[in-house]
């Protein structure tokens, strides 16, 4: 199997965790794996991107355009920044959270969320947008976003690597006290994506 | 035992794993994980701390190897350049003990003030200098750089960039610590450079780049292959790109993969130019590996047409790509390169790194704003998170140019405009590397400048290191704290005060008195980091009180602040740290009900 993951986001919503935990689960699994993260001063609410590339045998770490298998957009404005990184009809999971970036609190750009979500459904019939923050609010804290999505790729079937590899990722690289946070929060993802799925296969049969 | 590691970490455990003894280093992006990653990893065999700048890091690292012990200094690209005084006697000094330099480069640059190219620094000084392709070569790389620093008797640079410092790999690093028990100081006239001593050694280090060059070109870093009329070299991350593309391309080609830029491994180049009528050269930055293959044809007399940055194949500035190299390798090869539709998107708002939600910076920057409004001053700034304080609406850093620059280029400014008030911003840590000779300097030449350190208590911007002033070290040890206050009045500032930012009021009015004074009068802005403390809760705006005037937002655009359709102001409980600055600005009190965190 070969994988190409883009995460997108902003600065602050732990995607260098999301990736770190794709890449752990990923080796419990037999897989060789490069990721690439946004360290520095775009970590400070700035737009990030983590790369997570698993088997197959790129040297670089960095996804081109055009040839990610499946994206997770940690937020809707970030994702689209993005998008030209998916590949022809790839997977998307997308958190539907908008964080407004400071030019656009103060009036000196717009945040068209609508226009935003129709160019995405324009790229990509493969999308789930969800709302991670509230379901990582309701896990426990809305800190656990990251864990959130992840969750919600796997129970889509769009990350190929197993529940069973990200707790095990989880409790091997999370500090204790986080577990039962994480843990909960990946399997409301993993639930929500999973009914998602079947949903729309029952409405595509009728 | 695969475990996945990150550019940094491999560099570090490789280290550990050749028995390095000493390491030592100032933080930097993209570098800093390489220091923390030994400290983290440490057995108790290996001394490491976090020195107050890179010169001084440089030369703690020097008497190390002096002494025998294999020895470690990191740092980013320029805080070479701060290094620079030791790493040029260095070369005629030479060590003993195995001296590796990890000097990091940022193509793009991603979080820098120069793209400048550190190949070019081992050249300038003499000294050999290896270029990882990918963290999994980092690792072997490091390694090798001890035995052949031990080998020539002198420093050997690392040069990773931050696609491979910053990237991660599954790497094998099974194998125990190699053990290099540290010979000790022993006295020699070698040790003190003197002219004579210079020249001996001058002629010395010419024979060594020539020997250096041969070893070169044996290098397993160092590989040709394939076959052809074209061929293609590469260096660093650019020749990871290459290969990819050569995949995805399906091309049969000659290859010249070069990980040791410097010394130039120049047999090994003519066994690969030997035959070729054209070569595309791919390396970020400076066309070092370019520069060095025309030198060989131009020597050999062969007429080979040699393409890189000089001929506008690749580009100068910025950061390769995946689609850059594919680009510049599809032309070369006679291939059409199709540029893909792009899907068309809605525009989007730019987002740049801003100053953290409860940063004690924000609240510093206005309190001096709030203060000089309507006098004409001018604010220098430094580099650290505090830069972000140039960014709408707070618009409250005028020049930035280098490490400690703040209060040397308040002086020029004021020298040339003694009407206009000057206030130099440096964060505590930038203080401690450079700053103090700038106070120095303003207190003897009688200059009239505000300084304004913003302590924070740590080393924010590059990842929370300490520093002296938080009286902890990276062998886990509490020191002397370093207090800035005492120390500005030990070097003669008379007028110095300690303050809360958060203290609005009383803040404002401090800025007011310093800006009055006659000579060199400081500000301490005291207040920590909130990523380093415990989020106390979040403020809450009322909507029955909010007047929409949007005063809060436009003064200070804090990011857990959100205007609603209403124009009234929201506040993201998760992102609010409770600073308060807001509650101080709303002028109808509609921002309080302080909600506490379990």
């Amino acid at each position: 199997m070969k994988t190409d993951i883009l995460i997108a986001g902003v600065g602050g919503q732990g995607q260098i965790l999301a990736s770190r935990l794709i890449g752990v689960a990923a080796i419990l699994e037999g897989y060789s794996v490069r990721t690439g993260e946004t360290i520095g001063m775009a970590q400070r609410g700035g737009s990030v991107v983590s790369h997570v590339r698993i088997g197959g045998d790129s040297r670089a770490a960095t996804v081109p355009f055009g040839r990610a298998d499946l994206m997770i957009g940690f937020e809707l404005c970030e994702t689209v920044r993005n998008i030209k990184r998916l590949s022809e009809n790839g997977r998307l999971i997308v958190n539907t959270q908008r964080i407004n970036p400071v030019t656009v609190s103060l009036g000196m750009e717009k945040y068209d969320a609508a226009a935003m979500e129709e160019s995405l459904r324009k790229v990509t019939g493969r999308l789930i947008m969800i709302d991670g923050y509230s379901l990582a609010g309701e896990a426990g804290s809305v800190k656990a976003v990251n864990t959130v999505l992840l969750g919600a790729a796997v129970g889509s079937g769009y990350l190929p690597i197993s529940r069973e590899s990200f707790m095990e990722a989880i409790r091997s690289i999370i500090p204790q006290r986080f577990h039962n946070l994480n843990s909960a929060a990946f399997d409301s993802g993993y639930s929500l994506a999973g009914r998602i799925i079947a949903e729309n296969a029952e409405l595509s049969m009728r | 035992m695969i475990k996945l590691l990150m550019g940094n970490e491999a560099i570090a455990l490789g280290a550990i794993k050749a028995g390095v003894r000493v390491v030592c280093g100032y933080p930097g992006t993209p570098s800093s994980e390489v220091l923390e990653t030994v400290a983290k990893n440490n057995d108790g065999s290996i001394y490491v701390e976090w020195s107050v700048n890179e010169k001084t890091a440089m030369e703690v690292a020097a008497g190390a190897a002096y002494s025998g012990a294999r020895a470690m200094v990191t740092m980013k690209q320029v805080g070479l350049n701060v290094a620079s005084d030791p790493l040029m006697s260095l070369a005629y000094i030479g060590v003993k003990g195995g001296l590796v330099i990890v000097a990091a480069d940022d193509p793009g640059p991603l979080s820098s003030q120069t793209e400048q190219d550190t190949r070019h620094f081992a050249k300038f000084a003499n000294l050999p200098v290896l270029d990882p392709s990918t963290p999994e070569e980092a690792y072997e790389m490091i390694q090798a750089a001890f035995d052949l620093s031990e080998q020539v008797g002198l420093p050997v640079i690392l040069r990773p960039t931050t696609r491979i410092c910053h990237a991660c790999s599954s790497i094998d690093v099974s194998g125990s610590r190699e053990e290099h028990i540290p010979s000790g100081f022993e006295k020699d006239p070698r040790w003190v450079i003197f002219p004579q001593l210079s020249y001996k050694r001058h002629i010395e280090i010419e024979k060594l780049q020539t020997a250096l060059s041969l070893i070169f070109s044996k290098s397993p870093f160092n590989r040709v292959s394939g076959k052809g009329a074209l061929g293609i070299a590469g260096s660093g991350i650019a020749w990871s790109y290459a290969l990819d593309v050569i995949r995805d391309l399906d091309l049969d080609i000659k290859t010249f993969k070069v990980g040791t830029p410097y010394p130039f491994p120049a047999k090994l180049a003519e066994s690969f130019l030997d035959g070729l009528s054209a070569v595309l050269v791919l390396e970020e930055l400076d066309p070092v590996v370019e520069e060095a293959l025309l030198e060989i044809a131009a020597n050999k007399g062969l007429k080979i047409g040699i393409l890189g940055k000089k001929t506008g194949n690749t580009p100068y500035a910025g950061e390769f790509s995946y689609e850059i190299v594919h680009k510049a390798i599809s032309e070369f090869s006679g291939l059409q390169s199709h540029d893909t539709d792009e899907p068309a998107i809605s525009p989007l708002p730019s987002r740049p790194p801003v100053l953290c939600a409860g940063c004690p910076h924000r609240a510093s920057f206005y309190a001096v704003k709030k203060a000089m409004k309507g006098q004409k001053a001018v604010f220098t700034g430094d580099i650290g998170c505090y830069t972000l304080g140039n960014a709408k609406p707070l618009n409250m850093v005028d020049t930035c140019l280098c490490m400690g620059a703040s209060i040397s280029v308040a002086q020029g400014i004021k020298r040339v405009e003694p009407d206009t008030r000057l206030f130099a911003f440096i964060g505590d840590s930038t203080f401690f590397h450079t700053g103090i000779p700038g106070v120095i300097n303003a207190v003897y030449n009688q200059t009239d400048i505000v300084i304004v350190v913003l302590d924070n208590g740590t080393t924010a911007m590059t990842g929370h290191q300490p520093h002296p002033g938080t009286a902890r070290t990276m062998m886990g040890n509490i020191s002397e704290k370093i207090d800035i206050e005492a120390l500005l009045k030990s070097v003669g500032v008379k007028w110095v005060r300690k303050i809360n930012p958060f203290d609005h009021k009383a803040a404002v009015s401090a800025v007011k008195e310093a800006s009055e004074v006659k000579g060199v009068s400081a500000i301490i802005f005291e207040s920590p980091c909130i990523a380093l403390a415990k989020k106390p809760g979040a403020f809450e705006a009322d909507p029955g009180k909010c007047r929409a005037c949007g005063m809060c937002v436009r003064e200070i655009g804090c990011p857990a602040m959100v205007l609603g359709k209403d124009k009234k102001v929201r506040i993201e409980p998760s992102a609010c740290y409770a600073c308060g600055l807001c509650v101080s600005i709303c002028p109808f009190g509609a921002i309080g009900g302080m909600k506490h965190e379990d």
